[in-house]
């Protein structure tokens, strides 16, 4: 099952160079773009984790296709999302974020029906990648 | 395709040119006006104008060979430039980002100018995330990096600049697309640097020496940055400046463009010292604008014996 998370994500996957117009588009804007990665699919993991540090005072896009080729090689089988933050009074807070990679094999979430108190029934969702540790969850792909 | 060639490429019909009108396409790129620029406003410097007019002209050529669908690499752009304090290293990496990028070989046409300090930590693992970082707001224009022999310290071999110059060079290799380097520096001690750094040297293509200015030339300077400043000399002045620059030049720590600027601050210093000393006359705008004899030649530099170390005063 395809994750949509975030801007573009009903969308195939956005090539190379249409990452780097995304890119350009934000640095332009004057928006500072930070690269995270996660191998915890939930909607609600909203803190992914950083590769290096928000990128500021940037002026083209390559600089940063250097740092997203860098985190492939080291996390391609997560997923990896780009988002731009602005910092402009009144703003102050990510204006645009998308993912520009992620696992081969997506295999989805679970829905747990849990019967409490008579009748009513309570749901969460739970991903099918989160049955393995950290780091291994999408490892043998 | 990289963005580079993508831009160039925006305009590349589907089937390859066979003639292209030349002077069309100079006009177009408008690089004739940028050259014409940088005659008219940097006096003196012809080996530097020579070497960049054929920098743009092989550029051009470059660009007319890719319209042609002739096989071409990226070309290296990566530049050296040396010469004494004040011949205007600084001003012309300025005016070179400017000309590459109307040639469309950098994508922005910004300057980041650095030295040592910036790319350079102060502890291990601190200079490559700094020098990372640095590279990082360059491409799609130039770095200069000012007095970079000071990157390499041959005396402590534990210092972190040879890891800022390892990253530099594989950059400066991977990325030829994405950035031009500009290294600038004093003659003697970029030699120094070369040797010691081979790699460095191979890498770029153009190394440009700056030669100092001759008396006319630096006089000609000093004309020109009192006219922006809207001032200009009396004809006394002007002889009085003449033999300032000639006595200037023998004395030690002479550093070219930037001795006439800082004597020329002085010198309005005393010009409005002067006008300011008596307050009974109304002033007319030749006034503040002229400067006369008197203000130049209160300098020390024309006192007996004014054989001091240290900028004169």
């Amino acid at each position: 099952m395809r994750v949509t998370q975030g801007c573009f994500s009903f969308l195939p996957d956005l090539t190379d160079e249409q990452i780097a117009a995304q890119v350009q588009y934000c640095l332009e804007k004057g928006w500072a773009v930070n690269i995270e990665f996660t191998d915890d699919p939930h909607p609600r993991n909203t803190y992914w984790d950083m590769w290096g540090l928000p990128m500021f005072d940037l002026r083209d896009a390559a600089g940063i296709m250097k740092e997203l080729a860098d985190c492939r090689r080291v996390y391609g089988d997560r997923y990896i999302r780009m988002s731009g933050f602005d910092s402009s009074h009144g703003w102050e807070s990510v204006r645009i974020s998308f993912i520009v990679n992620r696992p081969k094999n997506e295999p989805g979430f679970r829905l747990e029906r849990q019967e409490v108190g008579g009748r009513s029934v309570s749901y969460t969702t739970r991903a099918y990648a989160l049955d393995r540790p950290e780091g291994e969850r999408y490892a043998d792909q | 395709m990289t963005q580079a060639q993508e831009k160039i490429s925006e305009q590349i019909p589907e089937t390859p040119l066979e003639t292209i009108d030349l002077r069309h396409e100079f006009a177009d790129l408008g690089i004739g006006d940028v050259l014409d620029q940088l005659d008219s406003e940097l006096i003196g410097l012809k080996p530097v104008k020579t070497r960049i007019r054929e920098i743009a002209s092989l550029l051009l050529v470059e660009r007319i060979r890719q319209k042609m669908a002739l096989a071409t690499t990226f070309p290296t752009l990566h530049m050296s430039f040396t010469g004494n304090p004040g011949t205007g290293k600084t001003t012309v990496a300025l005016r070179m980002a400017g000309i590459l990028h109307k040639l469309g070989f950098v994508r922005r046409g910004h300057v980041i100018s650095v030295t040592r300090d910036d790319l350079v930590g102060q502890y291990i693992g601190h200079t490559a995330p700094k020098t990372k970082e640095i590279l990082k707001k360059a491409m799609g224009g130039v770095l200069f990096i000012d007095e970079a022999y000071y990157l390499y310290r041959p005396e402590n071999e534990r210092d972190y600049g040879q890891e800022a110059i390892e990253i530099l060079l594989q950059i400066m290799e991977a990325q030829r697309e994405d950035l031009v380097v500009i290294l600038a520096g004093y003659g003697d001690r970029m030699e120094k640097f070369f040797q010691s750094n081979p790699g460095f040297r191979s890498r770029i293509a153009h190394h440009i020496d700056f030669p100092d200015y001759s008396d006319p030339e630096l006089l000609w300077i000093a004309e020109l940055m009192l006219q922006q400043q809207n001032y200009r000399f009396s004809p006394e002045a002007r002889e009085a400046f003449t033999r300032y620059i000639g006595i200037r030049k023998e004395q030690p720590l002479f550093s070219n463009a930037r001795s006439i600027r800082n004597a020329l601050d002085r010198i309005r210093l005393r010009q409005a010292n002067r006008i300011v000393a008596k307050l009974d006359r109304t002033l007319t705008a030749d006034d503040v604008m002229s400067i006369e004899a008197g203000d130049v030649l209160a300098s020390r530099v024309f006192a007996k014996g004014a054989g001091t170390a240290g900028e004169a005063r």
